[in-house]
């Protein structure tokens, strides 16, 4: 499909948004509070932040969420019963106000759960999920899209961006997919004719900080490198950087139950823990946290790309400002370019 | 395919077999007529065993591909699933999904030589390419195993390892750890490392099939080496840590490659090429 471009002004967003509340759908938005902005459901255009540069977490909970029943079973006279969930009442819903980081993410989540096998209860949350992303017009220092091929406009795994056009407050939209086409047919009198909007002049410079290809190149050699040791002394494994990832999908299986009945839940975890390859025996192939940090980096960087033609990493820095002992992806990422092996 | 690639199969348990201490065999038998029919697996394959309310395990499938209707899995009872395994009796359902992983190149090998070297708990995913080989007898040529233990109860599948002893197509040398025989004991005594060296079997048109524990596996191989076998020529069964089974849940890989996925099946050649991180 090709991209349609169009022009939102400021007072038609609000209408924009009502009008989807009003279709129905399920909204998650940037709400600050505490000083932490996270996507909700809302149905209060006021209450969505419009002063943030990223949200604290990631918005992949809405397709992956950070616990999910994958079946129940309840114990009968008959023995066991057992239910898968039924992934058709998954709701539809919109997710609004995410960045294009965020948005290319879907991407590579989806790659992890469709390589091989079809994970189809993440695909039904994903196809019933239309992405509003809004362009970046500021970056922080922990910002580096650019670096990893993407960019503060980027397109890529939206169905509709929106690109803040100035100081009026006007947008340029551009519809990107089907979905995004659904948006426009909600309230097409809301997306007038384009005037020309030339976009790049609205959008945070971020200059690249290094070049994802000669990293990758590099991590071929570099598993037995000294560096991962150093950089990752201060490491706790506390996971945050996991969670706040939008394409971590590291998970687990748990079974929850309560008397006769239960579920099987399937739940977020993260390479960090040192739990997370321990076997039965004691042994553990990834003992210390300089190996879980080298795996962390390596997935993202060199498994990856290798196996599912992406990068498991947007740029989108949260790791890094969530990390507790402020560990810098980025600084770790360049260092690794110019140490020598 | 299923559309919940989470949902176990149910399986009745249809005979429980005790091994040694704290090692039990169970045989499984599909509830659902469709699904027994439907069901395919071939050598090496292994799958998640749930008890209901507890979790899932990870274990090979331990029977031969060649027996239809029913798989079988041993366990040993170490943690929370495989205790709570232990304690289901005969006629209880428990869930199973599979199988997953890459198989042992059977077909590959018709016309050779078996050596299957095993140790401990490690005879299960053996005993199923075993049974599978022997099931096709007239494609192999000489078939030997060489199966140790660290005492004479700790041996599994006495049963087998009897009738094996008994077969004249079937070269079997059991042993056990300095220390661990008892007075009626007519096998060897000693590590198995060192009881492939003393037998010497020939690597002249012989594949070696070798699972145990990881020192095991650590001494043997020199011993082949020794022997003539290239890395080529020998296999090993590769365990880590899963939740999944089908490369999603991302803790079983050893560098690039996923023990789900691309094992758990290696030979040493491949084994080389991994990063030291299983």
């Amino acid at each position: 499909m090709n991209i349609e471009k169009r022009f939102i002004r400021k007072d038609s967003l609000k209408k924009l948004f009502d009008a989807l509340v009003a279709k129905n759908k399920v909204v998650y938005a940037p709400v600050t509070r505490n000083g932490k902005t996270s996507f909700r459901i809302v149905n209060d255009f006021s209450l969505i932040s419009g002063d943030y540069i990223q949200t604290t977490q990631s918005s992949k909970e809405v397709t992956f969420p950070r616990t999910e029943k994958i079946l129940d079973f309840e114990k009968n006279k008959d023995g066991i019963g057992v239910k898968p969930v039924d992934i058709q009442p998954v709701h539809e819903s919109v997710i609004w106000g995410i960045r294009p980081c965020d948005a290319v993410g879907k991407g590579e989540l989806g790659a992890i759960f469709n390589w091989d096998s079809k994970d189809e209860i993440f695909n039904a949350r994903v196809a019933k999920t239309t992405l509003i992303s809004f362009s970046c017009s500021r970056a922080d220092e922990y910002c580096f899209c650019t670096s990893v091929g993407g960019n503060p406009g980027n397109t890529e795994g939206s169905d509709i961006l929106l690109t803040l056009a100035g100081e009026g407050g006007d947008y340029l939209a551009e519809i990107i997919t089907e979905k995004g086409g659904a948006v426009m047919a909600a309230a097409p009198e809301l997306f007038e004719k384009d005037p020309g909007i030339e976009k790049d002049k609205y959008l945070a410079s971020l200059p690249a900080r290094f070049s994802h290809t000669e990293i990758r190149n590099k991590l071929d050699k570099f598993f037995e490198s000294e560096e991962w040791a150093r950089q990752s002394l201060r490491c706790i494994g506390c996971g945050a950087c996991a969670y706040v990832c939008p394409t971590c999908a590291c998970f687990d299986i748990q079974d929850e139950s309560h008397g006769k009945s239960g579920s099987r839940v399937r739940c977020w975890d993260s390479c960090g823990f040192s739990l997370f390859t321990l076997h039965t025996s004691g042994h553990n192939p990834r003992e210390v946290q300089s190996q879980r940090w080298r795996q962390r980096i390596m997935h993202k960087f060199s498994y990856m790309p290798e196996r599912l033609s992406v990068y498991g990493c947007t740029g989108c820095g949260r790791c890094s400002r969530g990390c507790p002992v402020d560990m810098n992806l980025l600084e770790h990422l360049i260092s690794i370019q110019e140490v020598t092996v | 395919m299923r559309e919940n690639i989470y949902l176990p199969y149910q399986m009745k348990i249809e005979r429980v077999t005790y091994e040694a201490p704290g090692v039990k065999t169970f045989m499984l038998k599909f509830i659902n007529e469709e699904d027994r029919e439907k069901f395919e697996f071939k050598a090496g394959q292994f799958g998640e065993y749930s008890v209901y309310g507890v979790g899932e395990s990870t274990f090979c499938i331990a029977s031969s591909p060649t027996r239809k209707g029913y798989i079988e899995c041993t366990f040993r009872q170490t943690g929370r699933v495989t205790n709570a395994l232990s304690n289901c009796e005969e006629g209880s359902i428990i869930g199973f999904r599979g199988p997953y992983g890459n198989v042992f190149p059977i077909e590959e090998w018709k016309g050779k030589n078996l050596l299957f070297i095993a140790g401990g708990i490690a005879l299960p995913p053996m005993r199923c390419v075993i049974w599978n080989c022997l099931d096709l007898r007239e494609n192999f040529r000489d078939v030997t195993i060489i199966y140790g233990a660290r005492s004479v109860k700790d041996l599994v599948y006495k049963h087998e390892l009897k009738d094996w002893e008994l077969r004249k197509d079937v070269k079997l040398i059991t042993t056990v750890d300095p220390g661990g025989e008892s007075p009626d004991w007519r096998g060897e005594i000693g590590f198995v490392p060192t009881i492939v060296e003393k037998t010497a079997p020939s690597a002249k048109d012989t594949i070696a099939i070798v699972c145990g524990p990881p020192v095991m596996i650590k001494f043997t191989f020199p011993v082949l080496a020794k022997l003539g076998f290239s890395d080529d020529n020998i296999y090993t069964t590769l365990e880590n840590r899963m939740k999944c089974g089908f490369g999603k849940c991302g803790r079983c890989n050893v560098g690039k490659v996923y023990v789900c996925k691309d094992g758990p099946v290696f030979t040493l050649a491949q084994l080389k090429d991994l990063p030291d991180e299983y």
